[in-house]
């Protein structure tokens, strides 16, 4: 009786389900997306499959809450208006996570340069586990709000809500998708490229294959705190907690989807699972697959692919040699 | 031959388990050590070591873990495949068991005795091993890893949900104690889950437990040992070091895969097994991701690829934590006592009171600096960087120095 009513509240509310479910599917496509191009850029210029991402995002968010509430900065020392007080605050962050990314590539990655790929990327959970440790620490047991100006607000059209966070998620992934399209075509992205290609051989070029690295893993940092803190707002979260970095493993099957080695693919990727994500969630019956089970349609997802194509949709296959 | 242990002339006596003497010595030392270790207490120069009950159950943790080491070093460290999803078969296998072992209640139990559900709980993660093997066998490299990643969250979903199995997120289950019968009569034959009279000496639950779990880390590890030194061990071996040249050899690839697969996964839900009804309680959340990655460190840290390695890992990951809270309770009675340099190096490090600074906090909640517990986390994942970063060998590269320079002493070589 009490579902009935609620179906009726909603037909005549006339939100359509299929575009909520898109938009709410896009939104956390856009996030997964972020933190699988970052993940996918890292790989690509450095050989290091990043398990840290997960606590890079986590860090990169909960410096931003550092920045914009502990410190309140810039907010202490000039009255501006909300947006772009918090945009310079967001910037500052943004800073100091490239930063952050630069030094642990630096202390903890460069002397792994030219070992196994597998044994690199335990190096990376031994810093996921550090770095969460930490940073859970510092946390504390309640979430720290981001401050962002927009809140719960939202824009009705009708037959969807957006929030407003989700339109401001939407414009910065696209302006960073444009970014990074731009940075691949200028004279360092080339050089990027080439280092992803072949180390050695780039070196022998004269390209410094040890600042490569370091912007590599700065745009990997931007990228982790943007998706970061975008999962810590309304309507995904109150605030930054240590399980954003869960958000992460999520987007593992994004880019292994995209495949490993494919920026495009992870973008592409990253909107695939999500909007699969919000559709198990809304569509399918709770009483049949259980709770949480949207939780894990990324896994089955990327399963499923993994076993039709061994290297992701957009991958190049690893050339076999004796 | 005597004098010159290292002249083989046999392949035979080149694969020999115990080539020297020396070896063969020092191991049945160990043994008889490790089987003494429960009266240990009665030797009065250190009381509290070993023979307390609090080791026992450490060191039964630790030859728990080994078992599962051993697995993992199986599939990772021999067969080159790189497997995230250890945790899960190790819930497969707790589950199985608690379903054969545990008497029939609000959840399922077949309450069958202790020789049958240990077993099954190696069969049936193996079968279902094998069953996910092919699809996992096409999928290579770091691919494999994160498709087996995939299956702990998959496998944490249905724990979750399975609630007639595994009793929820917030109950959990209890699991079969260790108790040997014949078949579902009331009295055990042999009871290692209360304290009792063993052979006219009083011995504790724990104890008796810890000389179970030796028991059967010592059969898994003869087990692993040898499987090494068969034809499977050296395609194992082959695959992993170029597995394309193993292929042109005749070793076929697929099947020897899918082998590792099964027995890695064996080992992994006997381990399981071992471990939940150790604990006697656990949730779902029990067989995570970071299980996974507990095991993959023991094997990297002992040595990946070498049995003694997996063995050594695991009781360091294990005992680690433990002498970390010793010393940190040792550095706050430094401070308590006083003076010195010392109690202030200890003081700059540890925090005793809120508004002290310190690395560590030792107060209960809250407060400034970090946990034992999380103190013990950091060092975890540092230990594991420095693994990987000074010495790929592990603990296993670490003994073969020593070892190398006492051969050779007082000559450099």
């Amino acid at each position: 009786m009490a579902r009935l009513l609620t179906m009726e509240i909603l037909a005549q509310a006339e939100y359509s389900k299929l575009a909520g479910t898109i938009v709410s599917g896009l939104s956390l496509g856009t996030i997964y997306a972020l933190l699988a191009m970052g993940f996918v850029i890292i790989f690509k210029a450095t050989q290091v499959v990043n398990f840290a991402h997960g606590a890079m995002a986590t860090l990169g968010a909960f410096i931003t809450a550092g920045v914009a509430v502990e410190l309140n900065f810039p907010g202490r020392f000039l009255d501006l208006p909300p947006l772009l007080g918090w945009s310079i605050s967001v910037l500052t962050a943004l800073a100091l996570s490239a930063l952050t990314g630069i030094l642990l590539e630096r202390v903890f990655l460069r002397p792994m340069v030219g070992e196994e790929l597998f044994s690199v990327a335990i190096v990376t959970v031994g810093m996921n586990i550090i770095l969460m440790t930490i940073v859970t620490d510092y946390i504390g047991p309640d979430p720290r709000s981001m401050a962002d100006p927009w809140g719960d607000a939202a824009v009705d059209l009708g037959f969807v809500i957006i929030a407003h966070t989700e339109i401001a998620q939407f414009l910065v992934a696209a302006a960073l998708v444009v970014l990074v399209g731009v940075f691949f075509r200028s004279r360092t992205g080339i050089a990027m490229r080439a280092t992803a290609f072949d180390q050695e051989a780039a070196r022998a070029q004269g390209i410094n294959v040890g600042a490569i690295f370091a912007i590599a893993w700065a745009i990997g940092a931007v990228l982790a705190t943007v998706g970061g803190i975008f999962g810590s707002v309304y309507p995904r979260r109150i605030g930054v907690f240590p399980d954003t970095a869960l958000l992460v493993f999520r987007a593992f099957p994004a880019i292994i989807l995209g495949g490993l080695d494919s920026v495009t693919g992870a973008v592409v990727g990253g909107l695939a699972v999500g909007v699969a994500e919000a559709a198990a969630g809304s569509y399918l019956n709770h009483s049949l697959f259980g709770t949480g089970f949207s939780g894990i349609v990324p896994y089955l997802v990327m399963m499923i692919v993994l076993f039709i194509r061994p290297y992701g949709i957009f991958g190049t296959a690893e050339v076999r040699r004796v | 031959m005597r004098g010159r242990p290292h002249l083989h002339t046999s392949y035979s006596a080149d694969q020999a388990l115990m080539p020297t003497t020396t070896k063969k010595v020092a191991l049945a030392i160990f043994l008889v050590l490790a089987a003494l270790a429960p009266i240990a207490s009665s030797i009065p120069i250190y009381p509290d070591f070993l023979g307390n009950n609090d080791w026992m159950k450490l060191l039964s943790h630790v030859a728990i873990f080994g078992i599962g080491a051993l697995g993992i070093n199986l599939l990772t460290g021999v067969a080159g495949q790189v497997s995230l999803g250890h945790a899960f078969f190790m819930g497969l296998g707790a589950y199985v068991g608690v379903v054969f072992g545990a008497p029939a209640g609000d959840l399922w139990g077949w309450g069958l005795p202790m020789w049958i559900w240990l077993p099954m709980a190696g069969i049936i993660p193996a079968a279902i091993g094998l069953l996910v093997g092919p699809a996992a066998v096409r999928v290579r490299g770091l691919y494999l890893a994160f498709a087996t990643l995939g299956l702990v969250f998959i496998g944490e979903w249905a724990w979750r949900n399975l609630k007639f199995i595994t009793g929820g997120s917030f109950a959990g289950r209890r699991f079969p104690e260790f108790q040997l019968r014949m078949w579902k009569e009331e009295e055990p034959l042999v009871d290692f889950a209360s304290d009792g009279v063993w052979l006219g000496f009083e011995i504790s639950e724990e104890a008796k437990v810890y000389l179970l779990m030796l028991g059967l880390l010592v059969v898994a590890t003869v087990l692993a040992k040898n499987l090494q030194r068969t034809r499977a061990g050296r395609a194992f071996q082959a695959i992993r070091d170029r597995d394309i040249a193993a292929e042109i050899m005749g070793v076929n690839e697929f099947k020897y895969k899918l082998m590792a697969f099964g027995i890695s996964s064996a080992y992994a839900g006997v381990a399981g097994a071992l471990f939940a009804s150790f604990v006697g309680r656990q949730i779902p959340e029990t067989w995570d991701l970071f299980l996974s990655v507990e095991f993959i460190a023991i094997i990297l840290i002992g040595g990946a690829g070498t049995v003694s390695g997996a063995l050594m890992g695991s009781a360091f990951v294990i005992l680690l934590p433990r002498l970390v809270q010793d010393f940190t309770e040792w550095l706050s009675n430094v401070i308590a006592d006083g003076e010195g340099l010392l109690a202030s190096v200890a003081d700059a490090v540890i925090s005793v009171s809120p508004d002290d600074f310190g690395v560590v906090n030792i107060l209960p909640g809250a407060g400034p600096g970090l946990s034992v517990f999380q103190l013990n986390q950091v060092l975890f994942g540092l230990l594991v960087i420095l693994f990987m970063i000074f010495e790929p060998l592990g603990l296993y590269g670490i003994w073969l120095r020593i070892r190398n320079y006492w051969k050779g002493w007082p000559f450099t070589y």
